[in-house]
């Protein structure tokens, strides 16, 4: 059984269609790197997944809930799958502790106590316990991806989405957050994240997608996709054509 | 005529100037409670409702506020409907304050990024949860220096409620000067008591808006 199913997905932005009829099955605790050239649909795809477009044709379904444009289903579909964003985002008039238990709260109800005792242990999970008192702008970009990590966590979803959470970031701090990914994906948590880290995709990942011009161009384990590239597409992508 | 001395004027003018005080806080802060409504329907989901919103909004900034308080105040009459000054000056002071209001707050409430948005979505927050707990907190801050600012609109707006015969201080110093025709003076401490009310408006606002610039921590 899959968790994630995207079946016959199309999107255009006006008269350009971004996805072209896009399918795609995940399975509980699979982690899927999406890999493609820049305006290959790589984010509109993942955004679709979490509801912050709307699709054209085609459905996703995650869990038993199916994307649909009404507040309802957003919020049922969102409840399952959380993602991170390139930008971290995370609420600068709030610390990092309020940051993460601010959903919970919110949307289910938590108590402020029950809320509080999960931010410190996502935080701790995070390797960020130290920091809850300390608001956005006083953390470095690798501290602050990781709060919004444990931000998402704390909803307890089924699934990640995340969307080159660590473009932003200088060299040095890449690492810390790549290694965070690597202990939830060792975890079992299922993730789907656009990369261009490659190295960390073929060590990492069960599957690779390489999107071209909308569509899944390559799909399949990373020693495939890396070492036996079969269309001109992906090995020009690679370097190795 | 003498029998009027300067302590006279001055002390009929203050009390005058209550009617302006009152008048601006009641329009102000009522004026705000209509603008939060129209603010939350000029950025809806809704289009019908942005369109409405936004129509509402440019009939107000698009006139004068004379026309406005003048079709209340001979308008409503004709529609069986008796309006005192008070209650025409009160109403259409409040009206074209909300419609400022929303305005100035649409702005600042557009100026959040739109990863704010994306990310209380992608944590399950409904639109109404968004705006109260994500973007409204950090508007707010953005919000302060033209909302103080605009207050001082609204004290000065007030003058032209003299002209349907609501007594307050643009009025009253037209009564005194009526008896005592001594307008230069009148007017004088009339303008004096507008810019003690107005000055300290304006001032603040400045204050904080560099206080805001300056300061990147939010504790
Ligand atoms: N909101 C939008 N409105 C119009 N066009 C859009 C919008 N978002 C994306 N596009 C277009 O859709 C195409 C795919 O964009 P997308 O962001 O999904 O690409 P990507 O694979 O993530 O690229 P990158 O590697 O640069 O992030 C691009 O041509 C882009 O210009
Ligand atoms: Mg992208």
């Amino acid at each position: 059984m899959s968790l994630i199913t995207i079946t016959e997905v199309r999107k255009s932005f006006g008269q350009n269609e971004v996805l072209k009829g896009i399918n795609l099955d995940i399975a509980p605790g699979e982690v899927i790197a999406i890999i493609g050239k820049s305006g290959s649909g790589k984010s509109t795809l993942l955004r679709c997944v979490n509801g912050l477009e709307t699709i054209d044709d085609g459905s996703i379904v995650v869990a038993g809930a199916q994307l649909a444009p009404d507040e309802v289903h957003l919020r049922a579909l969102r409840l399952k799958v959380g993602m991170i964003f390139q930008g971290f985002n995370l609420f600068p008039h709030l610390t990092a502790g309020r940051n993460v238990m601010l959903s919970p709260m919110v949307v289910k109800k938590v108590s402020a106590k029950e809320a509080e005792a999960e931010a410190r242990a996502r935080l701790d999970q995070v390797g960020l316990g130290h920091k809850f008192d300390a608001y956005p702008d006083q953390l470095s970009g690798g501290q602050q991806q990781r709060v919004a990590i444990a931000r998402a966590l704390a909803m307890k979803p089924l699934a990640l989405l995340c969307d080159e959470i660590t473009s932003a970031l200088d060299p040095e701090l890449v690492n810390e957050v790549l290694a965070v990914v690597k202990a939830l994906a060792e975890q079992g948590m299922t993730l789907i994240m656009v990369t261009h880290e490659m190295r960390f995709a073929r060590e990492v990942c069960d599957r690779v997608v390489f999107m071209h011009q909308g569509r899944v161009h390559e799909i399949g384990p990373p020693e495939d996709v890396f070492t036996h590239p079969q269309t001109p597409e992906l090995k020009q992508f690679l370097g190795v054509a | 005529m003498t029998a009027f001395s300067t302590w006279d004027i001055v002390s009929n003018l203050l009390l005058a100037a209550r009617w302006t005080v009152l008048l601006s806080l009641l329009a102000f802060v009522v004026g705000g409670v209509v603008g939060l409504v129209v603010l939350y329907a000029r950025i809806a989901r809704k289009a019908w409702l942005r369109r409405a919103a936004g129509l509402y909004i440019e009939l107000f900034q698009g006139t004068p506020l004379l026309m406005q308080l003048f079709l209340i105040f001979f308008g409503l009459p004709l529609m069986g409907l008796d309006v005192s000054p008070w209650a025409a000056a009160f109403v259409s002071l409040t009206l074209w304050s909300s419609a400022f209001l929303a305005e100035i707050w649409r702005g600042c409430v557009e100026s959040i990024p739109k990863g704010q948005w994306e990310a209380s979505s992608s944590l399950a927050m409904s639109f109404v949860e968004q705006l109260r707990y994500v973007i409204l907190p950090q508007s707010m801050r953005i919000a302060v220096p033209p909302t103080v600012g605009f207050s001082v609109q609204v004290v000065k707006g007030t003058a032209l409620t003299s002209i349907i015969g609501f007594v307050e201080l643009s009025k009253a110093a037209t009564i005194i000067t009526n008896a005592t025709f001594e307008p230069f003076t009148v007017y004088g401490f009339a303008a004096l008591i507008y810019f003690a009310l107005c000055w300290p408006l304006s001032k603040s606002s400045q204050i904080l808006e560099r206080k805001l610039n300056v300061a990147h921590h939010h504790h």
